[in-house]
């Protein structure tokens, strides 16, 4: 019944492909992939490779860290050209320079692959945006 | 489904201690049973909360050494539920319902954490679990990360200036702390500063140390019957009007989480089932698990139109003799969060103040009485409405 599973989702990923879902009921689109539309709820869904493309809607620099990882880095949410939110890291800028500015930049997606952490189920793969502008 | 009340309450003090979990929980358990003039073997069922047992003391299938600690015969089932820091208001939730249906007369509600063993790297961690395992926590989120960017996010919305903002913040902060100290069970009785708030430690951009609430250890424990028998037992039962809950998936999904829908949905139906609106209540205990946390909840109970609540905090309209009391406690920030009791010390509080029961930080004349906890980022956010 999954048309994109999460490990299908990570491989694309670590290649900077986006893989989404597109909701033959209502076309929303539903990124990281589950098996019911975001918007709508229905389980009639077909794959489809997003743009990659965004700006971002907010931000952090987290300063204390879960075991595991090391402090500091930035999360942002972007929302995508395609409509979903998404959220990931960001590079290319210091913690100490991000600021509100940084509230509508536009963004593009690379990755980052994730290990070492305890209490995983495997690694991860992270949508890792840089700026586009 | 018939009228059920609370006959009695208990509560440890919060913060850290060398208590266990199954300690914790029988101060707080046997208290309630005591206040409410039964004993252990009254209780017919037990549903407790706890998050972090697994983790804390290599604890799982808790429920259980929670009866027997209790002295529960093998007859009475006990059941753990657990959803973040919603956990035992969840908890509540469903001893309200297995007595609202007829199905048990006296039913015990609890919660209890202890993380103070932890350390803070795996607590952190441990904490960032109530997020998405597969798209939130590999880019290391963090709850005080969730509630900055929901600062950043107000900020930019209602266009409120960063230094405005964080002032408004602080001004929670200090409330809180201030209505703490006036709580003997309050992990910190003492005033603060803006001045301390605004100078202490970056933890996650823009929220500093004083933003955010404590890693705790306590308990709380409430005991629920139908109204004929809490009317036959205590003097003052206090009755449960309306009770609401509602889900949601990771923050990408919810997107623009200022309005948080899990919450108003789940308030509407405490609401509704009260039969009142936001303007009868009272006095609210609810979710300040951040500065920021507590302004936002305060729009999404409908105390305050969205984008007012920064400003309603300024005003002082969230003071004890404001135009609505929010956490005469203390709230998480200063009384402290142990995440699996917390919704039970909400109820705990709410019902000390109803009955008249809290000295210097009684609210005059409350009648009607709300909580708030909330799960995760959203995912589980529960509402309970009690009255005298
Ligand atoms: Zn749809």
């Amino acid at each position: 019944m999954y048309k994109l599973t999460h490990a299908q989702y990570f491989t694309a990923l670590k290649e900077n492909r986006l893989e989404g879902l597109k909701c033959c009921e209502c076309e929303a689109i539903t990124v990281p992939p589950k098996a019911t539309c975001q918007e709508c709820g229905s389980p009639s869904l077909e794959v489809t490779t997003l743009s990659g493309e965004g700006a971002i809607r907010t931000f952090t620099v987290i300063r204390v860290a879960p075991e595991g990882l090391e402090a500091p880095y930035i999360v942002v949410l972007a929302e995508l050209k395609e409509g979903p939110w998404l959220m990931g890291n960001l590079e290319g800028i210091e913690p100490s320079a991000a600021t509100m500015d940084l509230i509508g930049r536009p963004v593009k997606l690379g990755h980052r692959v994730v290990t070492g952490m305890r209490y995983t189920a495997g690694e991860g793969v992270v949508p890792l945006f840089s700026l586009a502008d | 489904m018939r009228e059920v009340a609370v006959l009695g309450v208990g509560m440890t003090k919060f913060g850290p201690t060398d208590l266990s979990i199954k300690e914790l929980f029988a101060q707080a358990a046997l208290e309630a049973i005591r206040e409410s003039n039964l004993t252990s073997r009254d209780v017919q069922a037990l549903f407790v909360g706890n998050v972090l047992g697994d983790f804390a003391e290599g604890q799982m299938n808790l429920a259980g050494f929670l009866a027997d600690e209790i002295g529960l015969p093998p007859r009475i089932p006990a059941t753990r539920v657990e959803g973040a820091c919603a956990t035992a208001s969840i908890a509540f939730r469903e001893a309200f319902m297995w007595v609202a249906s007829g199905f048990y007369d006296i039913v015990l509600v609890g919660g209890v954490e202890k993380v103070s063993s932890m350390g803070t790297p795996l607590a952190t961690r441990a904490f960032a679990m109530a997020t998405d395992s597969h798209y939130e926590e590999f880019c290391g989120l963090t709850f005080p990360g969730v509630f900055a960017m929901l600062t950043h996010l107000y900020a930019n919305k209602y266009g409120i200036s960063l230094p405005t903002l964080k002032e408004q913040m602080a001004r929670v902060a200090v409330k809180n702390h201030h209505n703490g100290a006036m709580n003997p069970l309050a992990q910190f009785q003492a005033e603060i500063s803006m001045e301390k708030v605004l100078n202490s430690f970056m933890v996650c951009d823009p929220l500093q140390l004083y933003d955010c609430c404590p890693f705790s250890d306590g308990a709380a424990a409430v005991v629920l019957a139908s109204r004929e028998i809490a009317q036959a037992r205590v003097a003052k039962p206090v009755k449960v009007l309306g009770v609401g809950q509602g889900s949601a998936g990771a923050l990408s999904r919810q997107k623009d989480f200022t309005v948080m829908q899990s919450r108003v949905a789940s308030a509407r139906q405490a609401y509704k089932m009260a039969g009142i609106e936001a303007r009868d209540i009272d006095l609210c205990e609810l979710h300040d698990c951040f500065t920021i946390a507590e302004i936002v909840a305060s729009e999404c109970l409908g105390f305050f139109e969205f984008g007012q609540g920064s400003a309603a905090v300024e005003k002082g309209s969230t003071r004890i003799g404001g135009k609505i009391p929010i956490n005469p406690s203390g709230g998480l920030k200063s009384k402290g969060h142990p995440i699996g009791a917390t919704g039970c010390a909400q109820v705990y509080e709410i019902v000390k103040q109803l009955r008249g029961e809290c000295g210097k930080r009684q609210v005059d004349g409350a009648k009607i009485g709300m909580t708030d906890t909330l799960g995760g980022d959203a995912g589980t956010v529960v509402n309970l409405i009690l009255g005298v």
